[in-house]
């Protein structure tokens, strides 16, 4: 386990939502890295806090008997919900939360998920971010020509793979240009295209957040955003575009693609 | 007829039971996402009239859940509907300061909210209140509803790793938060006011 993922399966493990076996696992890594022990004594503190604070808003009053009157049974002795008592707050370490013979397994599906959510989901928002970077006055291309034979070239030597650039103005999406831009640590090819006034990013590198990850279709912030792998590339298209017409530009770009 | 009736009231018998003990799980959650009082008791009104007009087809396994999500659909709607209207009041992209904050400090109207509360529980509802929206709901529908990860995945109808993720910033923007604020309360002479060391 590296500190990356310490991060996320800490709260599991605070939450009660580990089997023993992983949770020992965590617990290992604690024990031998002094960061990662303070910043997990911390989390602790905090959600002991938060347990103890009076968190829950009562519902007010007038609230409960305008619901209760409108719930009436009616011709019978009003039922109260008093006694009604849930079972509620689990134990701090409350054990298995997953059940007993199926926990490892579903413990152990629960981290395959999370590990690659977690890291698809880092590069969702880290695309995003760039997308929303590349908005602002002057950071939008690099290389600013409506010419893909000039766009395409222009990535030589700047990142490490031959992003395809197809022009696609004759189907409604019009090639601005390019720029260079770092998601995940690494140089990335972007390609911007619009449509009326709607800008497109599309983000082509090798392995970002593919690995284990599907195609991924999300709205993160109001921006859609699409993932998908091809031709031993990964390709993320961000806008502000409605989810449909991106979905449109996606299979333009797939099918220009298969077709050279 | 009669045995319409009788149904009826059996039905009614069985959602009063299951659904009332929820109702101050369901108006915190409101609370939280509506960010404010009267709206939200709209939305957990309208909550529990839908959920009784679909409580034939629910089929469990929990209550709690199943109401929190139909409860996260009515404040959902309500946001899509202003803003449809143009009212500036967009959950994907508060900012804390631009909504009527701070939410915990106009007068409660039930008895409890006259008793006075700690600072501390004070300093964490501001801070929570002050988390954009994916992260307050998932922290209230953990620390406060109580709800495990599956059931969390379900309510906000995303995949649990994502829940997991979300968990892990929501609680590392707060820890953060919360250092601030402890920094400023021991600047300001108050130290004593909060007994959390982090």
């Amino acid at each position: 386990m590296n500190c990356a993922e310490f991060e996320v399966l800490l709260h599991a493990l605070i939450d009660g939502e580990l089997d023993a076996g992983h949770a020992r696992d965590v617990e290992a890594h604690a024990a031998q890295c002094s960061a990662c022990a303070e910043k997990l004594a911390s989390f602790r503190a905090m959600r002991d806090a938060m347990s103890a604070a009076v968190l829950k808003e009562p519902a007010p009053a007038h609230l409960r008997s305008r619901i209760e009157a409108s719930l009436a049974v009616p011709a019978t002795p009003n039922t109260t919900a008093k006694g009604f008592f849930q079972p509620s707050r689990r134990g701090f370490f409350g054990g298995f939360a997953l059940g007993s013979a199926l926990s490892a397994a579903v413990a152990a599906s629960l981290v395959l998920t999370v590990m690659r959510d977690n890291q698809q989901q880092v590069v969702a928002d880290e695309v995003v971010s760039a997308h929303i970077r590349s908005l602002q006055a002057g950071h939008l291309m690099d290389v600013e020509t409506s010419d893909q034979h000039t766009v395409k070239p222009w990535f030589n030597g700047r990142v490490d793979v031959a992003p395809p650039v197809v022009d696609l103005t004759a189907k409604g999406f019009t090639l601005l240009g390019g720029r260079l831009d770092y998601i995940d640590g690494q140089p990335v090819a972007a390609i911007v295209y619009q449509r009326r006034k709607h800008l497109i990013n599309l983000f082509v590198a090798q392995r970002l957040g593919a690995k284990r990850g599907g195609p991924l279709s999300q709205s993160i912030q109001g921006y859609n955003v699409r993932h998908w792998s091809q031709d031993g590339l990964d390709f993320w298209a961000v806008s502000d575009l409605a989810g449909d017409e991106l979905d449109e530009f996606v299979q333009k770009i797939e099918a220009a693609l298969r077709a050279t | 007829m009669a045995n319409d009736a009788f149904a009826d009231q059996e039905r009614m018998r069985r959602f009063r039971d299951a659904a009332l003990p929820h109702l101050d799980d369901a108006f915190t959650l409101a609370r939280y996402l509506m960010r404010n009082s009267s709206d939200a008791e709209d939305a957990v009104q309208e909550c529990y009239l839908r959920a009784l007009r679909h409580f034939d087809s629910y089929r469990g396994p929990a209550m709690k859940p199943w109401l929190l999500t139909i409860l996260r659909n009515v404040c959902n709607a309500e946001f899509a509907r202003r803003r449809r209207e143009d009212v500036p009041t967009d959950p994907t992209q508060d900012s804390a300061v631009t909504e009527e904050m701070p939410m915990w400090q106009e007068p409660q109207a039930s008895p409890e909210g006259l008793v006075l509360r700690q600072q501390e529980d004070a300093t964490i509802r501001r801070l929570v209140a002050e988390l954009p929206q994916p992260f307050r709901e998932v922290i209230v529908l953990r620390e406060i509803n109580d709800l495990s990860y599956q059931e969390i995945a379900d309510v906000a109808g995303v995949p649990v790793g994502t829940v997991m993720s979300r968990l892990a910033r929501a609680r590392a923007m707060l820890r953060s938060a919360w250092n601030a604020a402890e920094t400023a309360a021991a600047k300001s002479g108050s130290a004593a006011a909060s007994g959390i060391a982090l």
